[in-house]
């Protein structure tokens, strides 16, 4: 019987010929991801139990991200603590500040991400990685604190959904739109516990980055994982992105065995807009009647953040001005995302419309800082996640979109299709 | 053991324990905002031993462990629902915490019913009406890290 590639990945790192969904496991792991929220915790547990080594220090990759540059005294003494624990670790890929970035956009771009890995990272969308063929998956401090120690962990193996997109993408519809979409249909919770792997001529057709967007997003359908099957494309990025050459590269059997399989043709998608307070509370943009006027516009984040994204969003941006009584953040995901922007007159383009452009991240998607929102606030945001409080007051309202639907709110101050901006 | 019925579905991590307070790692500290953006009255009202009932995907959202020390801090023994989101229930799991899926009970356990769990027989009591749910017992692999106190207790022990 065939196999899917995240049961094939997860079957090698079990040391075992197959696996089937449901069966438990305990697997190997490649890669290890650690923030600055989650990993404390793990650190003391590992002092708890009189643990003085993690297995493997050179698996280990620590990028504090979620509440720097630091925004208080509580959350600089966090970073101190993992900062001197890594020294005591002897993990020495520690990404700090003025190499540091959003750590779902700086571990692929940094080159630590390859197909056919098991990677583990203390964060829910670390299904990221899944966009260049990876099994991976988020995990809590206990899982983290187990994986640091003895570098395997449990697995249920998880059933997959097939996701086969088909169609051609209009002018304008993004892979945001795509994912937005997928939610909407199958709900919050419509992959619980599964893998969802995506494929087809459209997936075929969208750049690595397009496809980390979408696999980011998994875990908002409560999926456990999120894969692309590795092609040239991915072999192209590896390269661009000093990956070590030595790789696994896996895919689906012919006669694998998903749970189920769902058709989607994306000619007729719209640009989407998830409306509070779920993800799958998309609407197409052309669907939406009222007028919605927006407080804040927010382009960044892990889903979002990266350099095609805020190209798209700096063309709907240029020549124009951010009104009176609209705000508009934008956040490169990393360093090198923001050094690249500089140089190509991205951040220009966004302070002349009237923006502000941020140091790298987390800041407001998860409600850190950084632009935090008050009650009655109305904000339309490139990020992942638009539950109650997300983004700062629980009185407040978050709306999710692409780049360039953001940007088009950002300059009208409403929430509009960004095809038709500037048509009376 | 008391019960607090949230009826609602989607129940996420960011309404257990808001990203405000993620600059925070200690159980103490956390258990002050459990469920502060779902429900403001909680830590007021919930006494140690008391369960929380509630829909479906409970705990979806972010893998922040604190949403289980958030609840465990505050006395919460066990939380209850129609089912789990991934990663809280293997957070659940991995600290000895309870968190038992039982279809359909959000809709039928009155608010601040009496309940009594047995965990071997898979069946929850309403000691005020009698009414009992059943559940599937948790696996052997789950019921031992609750034995043990955690996923670290076992490991590093074996």
């Amino acid at each position: 019987m065939g196999q899917t590639i995240t049961e094939k990945i997860l079957a090698k790192h079990a040391g075992k010929k197959s696996v089937k969904p449901g069966e438990l496991v305990n697997a190997s792991v490649d890669l290890i991801m650690c923030h600055d929220v989650t990993t404390t915790p793990a650190i003391d547990m590992m002092k708890e139990h009189g643990i003085k080594k993690v297995f493997d220090p050179e698996k280990v990759v620590i990028m504090p991200d979620h509440f720097v540059p630091n925004k208080d005294i509580k959350s600089a003494e966090m970073v101190r603590k993992i900062r001197i624990w890594a020294d005591e670790m002897g993990i020495n890929k520690f990404y700090d500040l003025g190499n540091h970035g959003v750590c779902h956009a700086l571990l692929p771009e940094q080159g630590h991400v390859k197909p056919g890995m098991t990677i583990v990272g203390a964060d829910s969308h670390t299904c990221t990685h899944g966009a260049l063929g990876a099994f991976s998956t988020g995990i809590g401090s206990t899982d983290l604190a187990a994986a640091l120690i003895s570098g395997e962990l449990w697995f249920k193996v998880p059933p997959t959904i097939l996701f086969n997109i088909s169609g051609t993408l209009a002018e304008g519809v993004y892979a945001k739109d795509i994912i937005l979409e997928i939610i909407r249909r199958i709900g919050v919770d419509g992959a619980r516990y599964k893998a969802m792997e995506f494929r087809g001529p459209v997936i075929d057709d969208l750049s690595i980055e397009a496809r980390m967007t979408i696999t980011n997003m998994a875990i908002e359908a409560g999926g456990k994982s999120g894969i692309v099957a590795p092609d040239e494309k991915t072999i192209a990025y590896l390269k661009e992105h000093g990956a070590e050459e030595e790789y696994d590269l896996m895919k689906s059997d012919e006669d694998a065995v998903y749970e189920q399989v769902i058709e989607i043709d994306v000619s007729d998608l719209q640009p989407m807009i998830a409306f509070p307070h779920l993800p799958d509370n998309g609407k197409a943009v052309t669907e939406i009647k009222e007028k919605i006027k927006i407080d804040q516009a927010y382009i960044g984040s892990c889903t979002n953040g990266r350099i095609e994204d805020l190209r798209i969003a700096a063309k709907i941006l240029e020549g124009k001005k951010v009104p009176k009584g609209t705000r508009c953040i934008v956040i490169p995901a990393t360093t090198e995302i923001w050094k690249q922007a500089n140089k190509e007159g991205l951040l220009d383009i966004f302070m002349e419309a009237g923006a502000t452009v941020s140091a790298p991240t987390c800041g407001a998607c998860l409600g850190g800082h950084m632009g935090i929102i008050a009650a009655d606030e109305k904000c339309i945001s490139t990020t992942n996640r638009n539950f109650v409080g997300r983004m700062g007051s629980p009185k407040a309202e978050v709306y999710l979109a692409s780049p360039a639907s953001v940007a088009a709110a950002a300059v009208s101050g409403y929430i509009c299709d960004h095809r038709k901006l500037g048509e009376k | 053991m008391k019960a607090h019925v949230y009826k609602r579905d989607h129940i996420n991590t960011d309404e257990i324990i808001p990203a405000r307070y993620l600059n925070m790692d200690q159980e103490a500290d956390l258990a002050k905002y459990a469920m502060e953006d779902i429900d403001t009255e909680f830590v007021k009202k919930v006494e140690k031993g008391d369960v929380i009932i509630a829909g479906e995907n409970f705990g979806c959202g972010s893998s922040r462990e604190h949403a289980v020390w958030a609840l465990r801090g505050a006395g919460v023994k066990a939380v209850i629902a129609d089912s789990f989101a991934r990663i809280f229930y293997r957070n659940s799991i991995n600290n000895g915490f309870l968190a038992i899926e039982c279809k359909g009970i959000s809709q039928s356990v009155p608010h601040g019913a009496s309940l009594d769990i047995d965990l071997k027989e898979g069946k929850i009591q309403d000691l005020d009406s009698g009414k009992i749910y059943t559940f599937s017992p948790l696996p052997d692999f789950a019921l031992q890290m609750l034995e043990c106190g955690g996923l670290l207790n076992l490991i590093t022990k074996s």
